[in-house]
This record gives structure tokens, sequence and C-alpha cells, in this order.
């Protein structure tokens, strides 16, 4: 019995190692070339004028827009929201576990964090920067022709133009900055500044100055999935650059579509309400 | 950052110079009259996006001077280009005074200083009387007792809320930064920043609209419209191709902010046809039975205008709200203090 066992197991691990290495072979292949390491060994379906197809309905199914560091669940901002408010626990999305604030701008993070229910732009429905806008709760849409590759938010339909011919440069500073695309392989590889220093990276106050600059690498992983990363850059605020990985999945639902979420309506009580002649009150809704 | 300002604000002024150059002559032309139906009178414009669809791409303005509804008095469809020509002269210089030193409209930052004016942008000069070609009066058709009935109920719950002053929900949708005139459907220009910018994905049209960076996607496979009670301040809005002209198909609106005081149940069809390079003839119909005897059709064309569209974070910057509230609860404190001030000498 015990031999008729060992000779199963036998069996089992060798029919397991053959299968792994039956599925790995495809991207064994390509890696072990000369190619760097990065390179995706995946090939995206092309768009008419050839370039990778990243069209669709896109999301981050993810709570970095939590926190972006590794975080444990916690308790909430508002007593009377119970559970729905509470923190959910994340495994984190920067490379190396930490961001590497300069000295003052590690005081002024704890301080957004301990000011958070006040501070962070989300709650009065601002727009929400980047990269924070590809990793809000809310799904994206990539319209992608030759000359420009729009993104187009849920979250309070912010927008990207993302000029993919001749870089230009910022005419002024902006909350969702200035972007030029272009595409190295199966990756587009996009170059973002004009940031004013209004937008924050997350929930849990990390920031930046206006001397932002984020370099996003997107590329396709498979038909429903992006592999994203983005390096920040902002001297004022951080010692050196840091990165942040994460993927992005295509949102399968049939006919899904960007809806509307115009959040200016939702906070206007809270932003303005201190302000409303006294004795009235607002409309009513449900 | 004040060089970086600096260095911003000569390279907005180098785009403002060439956006008037660029202006000049497209603001000189006049679209002939068109009897009939416009694109047929046109050389056919053929350019196709790499994927096969007509090519609308690029940036559009549909800044006019032409009136929605034909002004009292004008009874015919188009007016000589001498007199088409004079009215805009008129109508650019009221524009002018309306933004005089030390008058109250000149509070509002001055437009016709930064060139936001029609008269100083790309912009239509039509020798249309009215956008209205059907009723062939030009005029909005007769508003149902339905129509006439629920126009009053908004009045009067207006008048229930309060001046305008009162509290932020009182105050313009456009002021409160929610949605402006441009990002329609129907896409109506304003008195000014009428731009937007076409962008045609595989099975998609994009069209985005310069005021509060608003946004159409436009779906072309034939889906169904959103459930009925999903509703929202664009519609529901859906394309397909009939040749080289995009017909989108709009429903579903909250009724929060209707096209002419229409109802939500509102349909609205809008036909984009390529004419050449610098001209798309953009026309719509308005079908709401619940408060128009029968449905109009309006037409205005989009003239390419300048890129590219630079973030207009409305909300964000919104001082226009927080300041008039709080200047109004500053009156209310006086009023109150003078009130309180006569009771005391008597």
């Amino acid at each position: 019995m015990q031999t008729l066992f060992r000779g199963l197991m036998v069996v089992t691990v060798l029919t397991l190692v053959a299968a792994t290495a039956l599925a790995q072979a495809p991207a064994a292949g390509p890696a072990g070339q000369a190619a760097p390491a990065a390179a995706p060994a995946y090939r995206a379906p092309r768009t008419a004028d050839g370039r990778p197809n990243l069209n669709g309905i896109w999301q981050a199914v993810n709570e970095a827009n939590w926190d972006l560091l590794p975080h444990a669940a916690n308790f909430g901002r508002v007593v009377a929201l119970g559970a729905e408010d509470a923190v959910p626990p994340g495994i984190g999305w920067v490379d190396g576990g930490e961001i590497p604030y300069l000295p003052a701008a590690a005081a002024k993070k704890k301080e957004n964090y301990d000011k958070r229910l006040t501070l962070d732009p989300e709650i009065k429905c601002y727009l929400p920067g980047v990269p924070r806008a590809m990793y809000m709760p809310f799904p994206f849409q990539v319209i992608q022709s030759k000359d420009v590759i729009m993104m187009v938010f849920e979250y309070a339909g912010a927008v990207r133009t993302i000029n993919m011919g001749k870089p230009t440069e910022a005419p002024a500073d902006s909350w969702m900055g200035w972007s030029n695309g272009r595409w190295e392989g199966e990756t587009l590889v996009i170059d973002t500044t004009g940031f004013n220093d209004m937008s924050w990276f997350d929930r849990a106050g990390d920031f930046h100055s206006d001397e932002l600059h984020v370099v996003e690498r997107i590329s396709a992983a498979s038909p429903d999935l992006l592999n994203y990363e983005a390096t920040i850059e902002d001297k004022n605020t951080f010692s050196k650059p840091w990165k942040i990985t994460m993927p992005i999945y295509r949102r399968k639902e049939k006919n899904a579509q960007i809806m509307e979420f115009k959040c200016v309506e939702f906070v206007e009580e809270l932003i303005y309400g201190n302000l409303r002649k006294p004795g009235t009150q607002p409309p009513p809704h449900n | 950052m004040n060089q970086r300002l600096l260095v911003s604000v000569r390279l907005l002024m180098i785009v403002f110079v060439l956006a008037l150059l660029i202006a000049a002559p497209a603001a000189a032309q006049t679209l002939a009259p068109a009897p009939g139906k416009a694109p047929a009178t046109v050389k056919k414009w053929t350019a196709k996006t790499p994927d096969g669809q007509p090519d609308l791409q690029g940036f559009w303005t549909n800044s006019t001077y032409t009136p929605f509804q034909r002004p009292n008095g004008v009874t015919k469809e188009y007016y000589s280009a001498e007199e088409a020509a004079k009215l805009e002269t008129q109508a650019a210089e009221r524009e002018a005074e309306q933004t005089e030193p030390g008058t109250i409209a000149d509070v509002h930052y001055d437009f016709t200083q930064f060139g936001l004016d029609r008269s100083e942008s790309t912009h239509v000069s039509s020798v249309r009387t009215s956008m209205i070609i059907d009723p062939s009066d030009g005029r909005l058709p007769p508003v149902t007792p339905e129509g006439q009935k629920r126009q009053a109920e908004r009045a009067a719950e207006r008048r229930r809320m309060g001046a305008t002053t009162d509290q932020v929900q009182n105050m313009p949708i456009g002021t409160r930064c929610i949605i402006m005139a441009g990002s329609g459907p129907p896409m109506m220009p304003a008195g000014y920043n009428n731009n937007y910018q076409i962008v045609q994905g595989q099975g998609y049209v994009m069209i985005l609209t310069e005021m509060i960076h608003d946004v159409r996607i436009i779906p072309l496979d034939g889906r169904p419209q959103l459930p009925k009670n999903v509703r929202q301040w664009i519609g529901s809005s859906r394309g397909h191709w009939e040749g080289d002209t995009l017909v989108i198909e709009t429903s579903n609106f909250n009724g929060k902010n209707p096209f002419q005081n229409g109802s939500e149940d509102m349909r609205i069809v809008e036909r984009f046809t390529r004419l050449d390079a610098d001209t798309i003839d953009y026309r719509f119909t308005v079908d709401d039975e619940r408060t128009w005897s029968k449905p109009f059709t309006a037409v205005l064309p989009l003239v390419r205008g300048v890129g590219p569209i630079f973030e207009h974070a409305c909300h964000e910057g919104n001082y226009g709200v927080r300041n008039t509230l709080a200047g109004a609860r500053v009156e209310d404190a006086k009023k109150a203090g003078e009130a309180a001030a006569k009771k005391t000498t008597k």
C-alpha cells in the first residue's frame, strides 16, 4: 500500500513538473533571448494603424487609493459610516515598500494623514491627478487614435489627453498634468509634467509638489490585463525617484461603459453649506 | 515657479496670437446659404480613420452669433451678407461694452481682454437668421399644456427656493461647475470657450468639451440605451454611421438641466457630417411630445478650432460661488444690523 502511494506521488510530481515546464515554455523562449527581462512576452493585438491596442475599459482592482504602502485594515474617518468607511487592507504597490520622503515632506505627509478627513482632495470631488486617477476605485476608458490617446475617468469625469506626436511643453500647471506619450515596442511610455501641487496619491496623505514628474509604462500582459508602473520623481518632496507597480484589469461586463459620476453636486453642501442663508434648507434628495 | 509661470504666460500669449492668426481667415469665411440639405451641395469629404470610420477628428468650435430662435420681426431664413456682417459687428460691440471697466459686469473677469469673446476667437459667421430650421418660422413649436404646467411649476419651485444667493443649490448649473451648454446634447455655443476635440477609437467616438472637461463617449456597436431608470446630466448616447454621417441618439436625461425647459423624456438625434477640412455640418432634432406639439430641428456648423485644449478645472477653482455666497451673507448681516439699530433708536 505504502509502495503504491509512493508510486502515485512520484507520478503526480512528475506530471506537475512536466505541466509547469510546458506552461512556462512559451514565456521562457523570448525571455531567454537577449531582450531585457522586463520586455513583455505577450504581443497585444494591433490597432488599424499597427500599434498595440490598449482600447477598452479598465480598472485597477486594489486598495491603493486608500494607501499605496502596505497596510492593515483600519478604522474609517466617520463614525456613522461604520464598516463602509473602514480602510480595506492592502498588500502595497510601492517598490521597496517605502516612499523616500525628504524630512520636511515626511512631516507634511503625517500632517496630511492626521487631517485627511478635511484635506484629501477626493472628499471635495477635486480632480485626482496622476497616478492616482489610474487606481481610483472607478473604471476608466482608453480611446486610442494615431495622434492622441485619451484616458477618460469615471471619477469626476477626469480626462488625460496623451499627445502621441512631437512632445510639447506644458503651457501651465494643471491637476492632471501635461502628458507626452511614445511607443517602445509593446509598451506605451507616458511622460507627464506640468502638475500643480494640489493632488494627493492616496487617502493616506501621500503628496507631491509642482515639481512632480511621472513616467508611466503600460503594456498588455494578456488580452484583459495591463501591466502598469509609474516612476515618481519630485526633488522638492522625495530624496530619489520611486516606483509603483500594479496590474490593471479589463472590465468585462457586457456593454460596460463609463457612466457619469459628476460628484460636484454631492459635495456642495460640504463645501458651501456654511455659507447658506440661515433658515434655508438644501433641496431634498434620495 | 515664478519663472515657470512667466514662461507659461508667454507660451499662452504665443498660443493666443497664433489662435488669432488662424482665427482671422476662419472668422472671415461666411458659410454660404445652403438651401435644402446642406451636405449634398458640397463636395464629398472622404477621409477615413485607419479603421475606416469617416474622420471627424480634430479641434472644433461652434462659436457663433446666430441666435437659436429667429428674432421677432425677422421673417426671412437668411440675411444678406451685408446685413449679417453688420449684425455681427453690433453684437461684438455689445459684448465689448458688457465688460467696460467700472460697470457691474466688469466684476467678472474681462473676457474680451483675453480674447475669449466670439469676435476675437474662431467662430462661425453664418447668414442664417436662426439655428432652428424646422419649424420653418425658425421658432420653437407651441408648448403643450403639460409643458406649460411643468414650466409654471418649475418657476414656482424656484421662487420657493429663494434667491440664487441664498444657497449654492439655487445657483445656475453652469455657475456651480456641474454642466454647461457646450456639453449638451445638443451641443450649444455659449459666450466663450466653445471648444471641442473629437477623437475616434475602435468602436467609439469621443467628444471632449473644453468647459468642465466634459466628455461624451459614444459607443457605435448598436448596444441598447442604459436602463430607463438610469438617468444622467448628459443622458445616454448611442451612435451609428449612416453613410458618412455620424448619427447619435440620446435619451435618459435626469431632468435637472432640461434643454429649453423640456422634459426628462426628451429624445435628441444629432447628425455630424464632415463637409470639408474645416467644417462639420452639425444638426439635431429634439423630440419631446410632453413639451412641444412637434419635434424641431436646428443646424449650426462646427468649424475647425485651435488646439490643444487645456484643462478646465472649473469646480476646483470655483471662487465665484464661495465669494458670491459670502458676500450675500455679509449683506444679510449688514441689513440685520441696520434693522436692529433702527429698532433701538425707536
